[in-house]
């Protein structure tokens, strides 16, 4: 070698740092099987005392000792269906408006993309806070009690509306699950080759022919990723929900009254809660636990992983 | 074949990139402080072969080599030897220039000095100048040396990565394909580069233009899917190839 | 059909700006020097501050990216440096899993491998729940940073003789960088945002923390005790907290926007 001494590196720092950078990766997988084994054993008794009938029965009793899943189950389905039927539409309305409309004007885009990205920042415990100062007065006086009094015959709006209810929790879990879609579906129909849209146009289509004849279908499965992370976002939402949802564990047919969730519950009565009690708590993590990777891996697998 | 020595040579070496069987048995000498060429239609594998040379081919997943490499004697493909040690002997440089993106001119051209922990500024200022004199960049760069690699045309951007392979005093060079992203004024200006390098180092360069070929190499390889179809002095390969094979590509009839 | 697409971007836009402009007139009268560093009183004393709710949360944040972030960015580099790998396949797909996961599982794991044995909500336990939420998505953004540093620059870096470790970290690392610190930042703004986990391992405190072994107060558990409580004070309060909190996460989102300059495709990690 010509030139002055060259340290001799050796193969010794490869061999460090492929394990060291595995076992980070190993950690990862160990935190999810730890995950699934520590919830198992922390709601072992729960799970030994009441077996299967606890998704089926509906009795929440701390007092007797006595504890069921169903109401939480029918609650985390009421109020992210609510999300998803409020929000689903208006994300899509968004994405599309962003990308198809707003193409031309570049900045206001990037704006109102900044806008409804700001939105995904904010904590959900302020959602709370406004939820329960501003949100439930709003809906209870402009919405629910209205509806209550003209529509009260259907049992959907029957009851007596006093704000904290599940009406009150999908809305808010709607605007919380708007900006997560809204992003997601602008991405999908951001990669959508121009020369779909130009073949639609060329054929003489409208603008909105374009867009539901070409673009959407295109996007189809990246915008059912976007569908799916919302669900995800939704069911698993626990600080806003458990501050207006009233978080009493009831089965009602009315949206106008008040129920609780699997995450809200857990927020609402773990702190005071021991023994059995606490058991069947981590019994419904557990359950929300299952739902999740359900979720999030049915969307990793519409978007490749 | 002239009375210089033999600097690199295969021995039946063979490639594979997944499933397909890129080198077939190359056996091939490779001559000292001579310009060789390798040329060949796509796929014949001549980028498969001098990424061998050096051992990269190997960093791509599922890739397998079997064969022989002798440098100055030595299989560079034992496993007594390190791959890394081997890549500071024989420099590389690639089809599309690529300049470290956070690292200015003069920190581009020692990259290799300065990661293998050469320190001494002194030094390091006159390597630097030096290769970039052999990639007849100096004059262009010497006032702006502090600026981004990247801030660089295209063809200034190769001669930098010829002058950071340089700057390790390497004793080859493996060249693939490395006019064929420029236009014809930064070409020449590289080819005139490499006519000057072969007085210091070995120089194989993979090459489809036969024009290049034929202007800056002493010996020519010609390759056809996977195999060494003919080589020799690059007068006589052009002008009576051995191989109907060989004539047929010079003369056009197909790649 | 553009009338309904344009309501729907009103319906979206409004919530937020109704939120944002709540909490900064209803927070606003609530700030003051005392109340960023007095200790917290009953609600019929004046004077209370959030102090040690400020610290706890710093505390905690602080502690959860000690742990998260060389394992968030070692494990970014290996489900892109050794991508084909079994074990980064399927690690990086349970990263995934675990991104955005419902944090208050989160928070019931930590408390039954840390809170139950020892008796006792820690500062510490809270640190290590929001580690897991950080985690993931660091090793996300890691990876996919990374990933976008063209393969080019590696066999350069190979071919000048630097081995594989020192082309990871000088090479690599160096072009990433900027995803890379991307990366962190949103988790610690994420982290900083969470209410569920550290409620059921740090618990609450109405004094400083005197070892992270302990249980501490926390902006964002603030906010959720006052804001139910029917006192006025503390809940004026609780819009004050909030407003300090927007702030930050303001302040950390800022930063991601002067690192990166555009968002980067794919890096939507708020999910």
């Amino acid at each position: 070698m010509r030139t002055a001494k060259l340290r001799f590196r050796l193969l010794r720092g490869d061999k460090i740092l492929t394990i060291a950078l595995a076992a980070a990766a190993l950690f990862i997988i160990g935190i999810v099987v730890a995950l699934a084994l520590e919830l198992f054993s922390g709601s072992s008794s729960s799970l030994f005392k009441f077996g299967p009938s606890f998704l089926t029965g509906s009795k929440w009793q701390p007092s007797n000792n006595v504890f069921d899943a169903l109401p939480f189950i029918y609650g985390t389905l009421v109020t992210s269906a609510i999300a998803i039927i409020i929000g689903f539409p208006i994300s899509l309305g968004i994405a599309i408006f962003i990308s198809e409309k707003l193409k031309s004007h570049l900045t206001f885009g990037y704006l109102l993309g900044t806008l409804v990205d700001l939105l995904a920042a904010v904590p959900s415990v302020i959602y709370g806070l406004w939820g329960v100062f501003v949100l439930i007065p709003l809906l209870k006086d402009y919405v629910e009690k209205p509806l209550n009094k003209s529509l009260g015959f259907i049992s959907l709006f029957s009851g007596h509306p006093f704000g904290y209810d599940f009406f009150t929790a999908g809305v808010i879990l709607a605007i919380m699950i708007i900006p997560t879609m809204s992003a997601v579906t602008r991405d999908v129909l951001s990669v959508v080759p121009s020369s779909q849209r130009e073949a639609m146009y060329s054929l003489g289509g409208t603008d909105w022919e374009v867009t539901s004849k070409s673009v959407l279908p295109y996007a189809r499965s990246g915008i059912f990723g976007a569908f799916i992370l919302g669900l995800g976002r939704a069911f698993g939402e626990t600080m806003a929900v458990t501050m207006v949802i009233g978080n009493i564990p009831s089965i009602s047919s009315s949206l106008f009254s008040p129920g609780a969730t699997l995450s809200s519950i857990i927020a609402n009565q773990f702190g005071e809660s021991t023994g059995l009690f606490q058991a069947a708590l981590i019994e419904l993590g557990l359950i929300l636990f299952f739902v999740a990777v359900l979720i999030n891996g049915l969307a990793n697998y519409c978007f490749g992983g | 074949m002239d009375s210089s020595a033999v600097k690199l040579e295969t021995k039946d070496l063979k490639a594979t990139y997944g499933k397909v069987q890129a080198l077939k048995g190359i056996t091939m000498k490779f001559p000292e402080n001579r310009v060789t060429a390798i040329m060949g239609p796509s796929g014949c594998g001549k980028s498969t072969l001098i990424r061998c040379l050096n051992r990269i081919h190997e960093l791509t997943p599922r890739t397998k080599v079997e064969g022989e490499v002798i440098l100055d004697g030595v299989n560079i493909y034992s496993p007594k030897v390190d791959p890394v040690a081997i890549r500071r002997r024989i420099g590389m440089v690639f089809q599309k220039p690529n300049p470290f993106p956070t690292m200015t001119i003069y920190d581009n051209a020692v990259a290799g000095l300065k990661l293998n922990g050469l320190r001494n500024k002194t030094k390091l200022d006159a390597l630097a100048e030096k290769s970039l004199r052999m990639a007849f960049l100096w004059d262009e760069v010497k006032d702006i040396l502090s600026k981004p690699g990247t801030d660089l045309s295209g063809g200034q951007q190769q001669r930098l990565c010829i002058a950071r392979a340089l700057a390790l005093e390497p004793e080859v060079i493996l060249m693939d394909e490395p006019c064929s992203a420029l236009d014809p004024i930064a070409t020449a200006k590289v080819e005139q580069s490499i006519v000057e390098l072969k007085k210091e180092f070995t120089v194989i360069i993979v090459t489809h233009n036969l024009q290049q070929a034929a202007r800056i190499s002493d010996y020519t390889a010609f390759m056809y899917l996977g195999k060494l179809v003919e080589f020799g002095e690059t007068a006589k390969v052009f002008e009576k190839p051995k191989s109907e094979l060989t004539e047929k590509y010079i003369t056009g009839k197909f790649g | 059909m553009t009338i309904l697409v344009i309501i729907a971007v009103i319906l979206a836009v409004i919530p937020l700006l109704l939120i944002l402009g709540d909490v900064f007139m209803r927070g606003a009268p609530a700030i003051s020097i005392g109340f960023l560093t007095h200790l917290q009183k009953p609600p019929n004393v004046s004077g209370g501050g959030i102090a040690n709710a400020i610290v706890g949360t710093f505390t905690m944040v602080g502690i959860a990216s000690l742990i998260s972030v060389p394992i968030g960015v070692a494990a970014g580099i290996f489900f892109s440096e050794w991508a084909t790998t079994k074990v980064s396949a399927i690690s990086s797909f349970m990263n995934d899993v675990l991104t955005g996961f419902p944090s208050i599982v989160l928070g019931l794991f930590v408390f039954v491998i840390i809170v139950y044995p020892t008796k006792q909500f820690s500062a510490f336990a809270g640190g290590v729940a929001l580690s897991f939420v950080m985690l993931p998505i660091i090793a996300r953004t890691t990876g996919e940073s990374l990933k976008l540093v063209p393969i080019t620059l590696r066999e350069a870096s190979m071919a000048l003789g630097i081995p594989r470790w020192k082309t990871i970290f000088r090479i690599v690392i160096g072009t990433g960088k900027n995803g890379l610190l991307t990366g962190i930042l949103l988790a610690v703004a994420r982290a900083t945002g969470e209410t569920a986990p550290i409620l059921l391992t740090a618990s609450t405190s109405i004094y400083f923390a005197k070892s992270i072994f302990q249980p501490t107060a926390s902006m964002t558990v603030l906010i959720y005790n006052y804001a139910t409580s029917p006192y006025s004070s503390w809940q004026t309060q609780a819009w004050g907290t909030a407003l300090v909190l927007i702030l930050i996460m303001l302040g950390l989102n800022l930063a991601v926007k002067l690192t990166i300059g555009r968002n980067l495709a794919g890096t939507r990690t708020e999910l």
